[in-house]
């Protein structure tokens, strides 16, 4: 018997792509998406919903569709797109809870994929080089996206708790990049001048948009219960991020960044989080050992190259800005490049 | 007179111009007489009253004192007053630019200076364009061994005479925790420890480092740029168990802001975190004693009112500092000893045994009263503070 497999937050491309992904999976009988609005895009064979998850109709989809996966992705990091920060937090965590809750009514759901993401770990100067899976916030997030997401993940693992037969998988992204993403970072590094905290040099991890796909439809048809960090090996500093880039940068003080970047905002020329500016002064790095051991996942790019693959959607050739080895170097032997 | 040797493509007769000393043409006085203008041929007619630039040794005599052009045309006597003002590169040959070039080169990198040069080279361009990797504490080992090393080394050898002793103690390979003493105001013996550590082993010490260090703008991303991360147990045991060689202050701001009184009294060793991570990954602890670093700021005061308005540790006053303002900020010039004692193993333990907390407090002891017992036996050693 194939899967049925019911996606939320259809109409946001990440979740769209995934769902037509999913489709195409010969394991996967059917898609079923949700959203309060359709998708823009192209959904091919996915059957699209028109449910609101803050309401309990929720459960009546679940209970007509015969759903015995849930992949959970409208946790949303960006208010503007949402139409304001109020709305944001009750599509959030209001919409977890009544999906959750739904979930817990429905017999047939045999597995939970939660889309949640590295900021829950969130930022200071007493975070340690790499968080595990056990490790939690050194301070808990206040405000904005951190704060959803950290209240999501709660309820999911009481959830887990409370219905024991179900395999919960949570999936703790990276920051996602990538030609078509649009969030917080890559408007970031989108502006034409990047601002960067004076004296800071934050250590910066990324995954490929096609290794979350890769990952969440892993976590669908084989994923085992558990929390689990996913990223691309290695690490980018966001003094190095922007010399691959080849723009130009400013250092400002953290004040000044903060000030920037919600005139930013209201300009709706980038989404700059308060968050983010702790993301953008200490950085934050995760343990992927689990990733590999446990949920047996091994994903196609490092963090550099899905940085050069997001470059070359900017106009960055992939060698850096200058073009594969300059001509200064042409003459210089072999050794002596490396050294 | 160079014209005189200069061939001139006019074919066979090749007339030489010039007088040689004898009044005429070439000593600048005079215009050229009728005889030395009727040796010049008829096509370089316009040429006769030569422009002064170029014609090597005559040229500065020329230059000299240049009279006003009115002047010059009373007496009717200065080519002169004639000449363009030489720009002061326009007269050295690129062939001359080249060999001064290839000197500098030579003087600067040694005889491989085309390779060094290329690598230099390359290294930059690397920079530029962020074609580097650093590791996932955001370690950057280039940057690391061609400045802060490059800069740290003068100061270690020159200024504080730095010697080293027991270097066979550091293991050539594997993880290991280095233990040391902790004093001189502000952490100055961190770095000379990791630049003494490198130029012995050629290895790098992984310094672990207060968060006030990662909360500071500069001193942060220094910091994990030359290998430091923060001193908590995830990332000590990470650091320990990838392998590396890490150096661990457990006094922390009692030991660097003790009063100069208290010097050489080495301070509570924190909590013994240090020794359940080694004890947990099994590497060996080395203790290192340093003296000297205690006399390079003596601390003989502090202003706590403002230190915790700042929200630092302490606010240093020394001798020196602040009356003297940025000169107070240069660091005496003791005679510093580092010395690395005898590897303490851990590997007998098992993981288990770091969660009893007597064995925790007893390796702490012997940790720390083997440092004190070494700073004495230093002491004793030492004639004078300063040599």
């Amino acid at each position: 018997m194939g899967r049925v497999v019911l996606v939320t937050g259809i109409s946001r491309d990440i979740a769209r792509r995934f769902a037509r992904a999913a489709a195409s999976d010969p394991s996967i009988d059917r898609v079923v998406g949700v959203d309060v609005v359709p998708p823009r895009g192209d959904i091919g064979e996915v059957s699209f919903v028109r449910a609101d998850i803050r309401t309990p109709v929720i459960a009546k989809v679940l209970a007509k569709e015969d759903v015995d996966t849930v992949v959970h992705m409208s946790v949303i990091a960006t208010p503007g797109s949402a139409g304001g920060r109020n709305t944001m937090k009750e599509l959030n965590v209001m919409g977890t809870m009544q999906l959750l809750a739904a979930c817990q009514k429905a017999p047939g759901v045999e597995r939970v994929v939660v889309k949640s993401t590295t900021t829950v770990y969130g930022a200071s100067s007493r975070d340690p080089a790499m968080f595990t899976e056990e490790m939690g916030p050194k301070r808990l997030p206040s405000s904005g996206y951190a704060k959803d997401v950290y209240e999501v993940e709660g309820y999911v693992r009481g959830f887990a708790r409370r219905r024991p037969d179900v395999a919960v998988t949570m999936i703790r992204a990276a920051n996602v990049i990538g030609p078509h993403v649009s969030s917080p970072i890559t408007s970031y590094f989108r502006l034409p001048v990047i601002p960067r905290i004076l004296g800071f040099d934050p250590r910066l991890q990324f995954l490929h948009e096609e290794d979350l796909l890769a990952v969440l439809r892993h976590a669908a048809v084989a994923g085992p219960p558990g929390t689990y960090n996913v990223a691309g090996d290695g690490i980018l500093m966001l003094s190095q991020a922007v010399r691959r880039l080849g723009k130009p940068s400013v250092a400002l003080p953290a004040v000044a960044v903060g000030r920037l970047g919600s005139a930013l905002r209201q300009a709706r020329m980038a989404d700059f989080s308060p968050e983010q500016l702790g993301f953008l002064t200490y950085g934050r790095g995760v343990d992927t050992t689990r990733m590999r051991a446990e949920l047996g996942f091994e994903p196609r790019f490092t963090t550099a190259s899905a940085f050069a693959d997001f470059g070359v959607s900017l106009g960055v050739s992939p060698r850096g800005p200058h073009g594969p080895a300059g001509p200064a170097l042409a003459g210089v032997p072999s050794e002596a490049r490396r050294g | 007179m160079a014209e005189s040797r200069r061939p001139r493509d006019e074919g066979a007769d090749v007339v030489p111009i010039g007088t040689s000393g004898r009044p005429g043409r070439g000593t600048g006085r005079q215009r050229p007489s009728a005889a030395a203008r009727n040796l010049a041929p008829q096509s370089r007619k316009g040429s006769v009253p030569r422009p002064v630039r170029a014609t090597g040794p005559a040229a500065p005599g020329a230059q000299g004192p240049t009279p006003a052009p009115a002047s010059g045309d009373a007496t009717g006597a200065r080519p002169a007053a004639r000449t363009e003002e030489r720009h002061p590169l326009a007269g050295i040959p690129v062939t001359d630019w080249l060999e001064a070039f290839q000197h500098a080169a030579v003087e600067l990198f040694g005889d491989e200076w085309e390779r060094r040069l290329a690598e230099l080279m390359a290294f930059m361009r690397r920079r530029l364009t962020g074609d580097y990797t650093v590791d996932e504490y955001g370690f950057d080992p280039e940057v690391t061994e061609r400045f802060l090393m490059a800069a740290l080394r003068p100061i270690a050898q020159k200024w504080f005479r730095v010697e080293v002793r027991g270097v066979d103690n550091i293991p050539a390979t594997g993880g290991a925790l280095v233990v040391s003493n902790h004093s001189g105001t502000v952490p100055v013996d961190g770095l000379m420890t990791m630049v003494a550590v490198h130029d012995a082993t050629g290895r790098f010490l992984r310094p672990l480092g207060a968060d006030l260090v990662f909360k500071l703008p500069v001193v942060s991303s220094l910091a994990r740029r030359s290998g430091a991360t923060l001193a908590c147990s995830e990332d000590a045991e990470r650091m320990l168990s990838g392998g590396e060689l890490v150096g661990v202050w457990p006094e922390g701001f009692k030991g660097i802001g003790k009063p100069f009184s208290e010097r050489y009294k080495l301070q509570r060793f924190g909590r013994g975190g240090f020794v359940s991570a080694a004890l947990r990954t099994g590497v060996p602890i080395v203790p290192l004693s340093v003296v000297g670093a205690e006399e390079i700021y003596p601390l003989v005061g502090n202003i706590p009112s403002l230190a915790r308005l700042l929200g630092v540790p302490y606010i240093p006053i020394t001798p020196l500092f602040p009356w003297l303002g940025p000169l107070g900020m240069v660091p005496l010039p003791s005679k510093w000893l580092l010395e690395f004692g005898e590897p303490i193993r851990t590997d007998e333990y098992d993981a288990v045994e770091a969660e009893d907390p007597m064995l925790v407090f007893d390796v702490t002891d012997q940790v720390r009263e083997t440092i004190q017992q070494t700073l004495y036996t230093l002491l004793r050693e030492r004639d004078s503070v300063f040599r």
